[in-house]
């Protein structure tokens, strides 16, 4: 395989590996924050801003490896543009 | 790699050159949204009248809702750091969904602009602890529980600023990124519920960046451990 070819499958593997956790996590915080929400409707206003603060938290991770896979595909160090 | 007319996230396009300064879209971007938000609100709030109209209405209730949800999270704190937070807030609202108009870029897609912004919530964490601390004062509290955490505390500072940084341009970059794919794949129609969705992401995100420079404020200041 030539290098682009590896590096293609580096953001590849980077983007569908680094979604499964905080895909699970993202899950998991919502879920929680409902049923906070359901059983104490009073308090949703503050849950619901603690919850998009963590849910940015965690949806960071995910981003990091959205930039580290453009970072191969653009930005590749071993690659010479043109 | 890099063929054809597909661009870099990273690339960024040189529009003048002013003297031995280049100077890139997103800064042209930039200075036009603050000169159109400046000029905006001046002629917006240059009538404030008792008896508030239909627009002073709306501007209040802008205004107050922000400092309200400022209120919040920075106990007794929300009033004095509304100018600085209120801005970034309605800069970000403006620069992130300013990818929508057909001709202009977002300038929180690329990498500089959340930089600065980050680099500037960055500097009022530090200057807003050390007001509230004295300066000793402030460092002690990096600290805190044991000297041998000093140095995860000041990583931990670092670390969130980038992260700040890396988040919006993360978002707003892969939002621009996505419906430009999907135009060069489906054509015309297909990416609009995209484009509804990167308005609401812009939304979302200038939401999160205030909300979070407004909490890493409230921790400098306050007495429990910066998280």
């Amino acid at each position: 395989m030539t290098i682009e070819q590896i590096s293609i499958v580096g953001a590849v593997v980077a983007v569908s590996f680094g979604a499964i956790g905080p895909a699970l996590a993202e899950g998991r915080a919502v879920a929680a924050a409902m049923e906070a929400i359901a059983r104490q409707p009073e308090s949703a206003p503050s849950l619901s801003r603690t919850l998009f603060v963590g849910l940015a938290m965690i949806e960071t991770m995910a981003i990091y490896c959205l930039v580290v896979a453009l970072l191969i595909l653009f930005a590749n160090p071993f690659v010479h543009l043109r | 790699m890099n063929q054809g007319g597909r661009h870099s996230p990273f690339d960024l396009p040189i529009v003048l050159q002013l003297g031995p300064i280049p100077v890139t879209k997103p800064v042209v971007i930039t200075w036009g949204l603050v000169t159109v938000l400046a000029l905006g609100s001046r002629l917006l709030t240059s009538r404030l009248r008792v008896h508030a109209g239909r627009t002073q209405s709306a501007l209040e209730l802008l205004v107050t809702t922000i400092e309200g949800q400022l209120g919040e999270i920075i106990p007794d704190g929300g009033r004095s750091y509304l100018p600085l937070l209120g801005t970034m807030f309605i800069f970000l609202v403006f620069s992130n969904v300013s990818g929508i108009v057909p001709g202009l870029q977002a300038p929180t897609a690329h990498l500089e602009t959340p930089a600065a912004l980050a680099l500037v919530v960055f500097l009022a964490v530090q200057v807003s602890g050390f007001r509230r601390h004295g300066f000793l004062g402030y460092l002690k509290e990096f600290a805190r529980p044991s000297i041998l955490l000093l140095p995860l505390n000041v990583l931990s500072e670092l670390t969130r600023t980038f992260s700040l940084m890396i988040r919006l341009f993360g978002n707003i970059m892969s939002g621009e990124f996505i419906i430009a794919i999907v135009l060069g794949l489906a054509g015309l129609i297909v990416p609009l519920p995209l484009m509804g969705l990167e308005l609401l992401t812009g939304l979302i995100q200038a939401y999160i960046f205030t909300t979070l420079a407004a909490v890493f404020i409230a921790a400098a200041v306050g007495k429990e451990q910066p998280t």
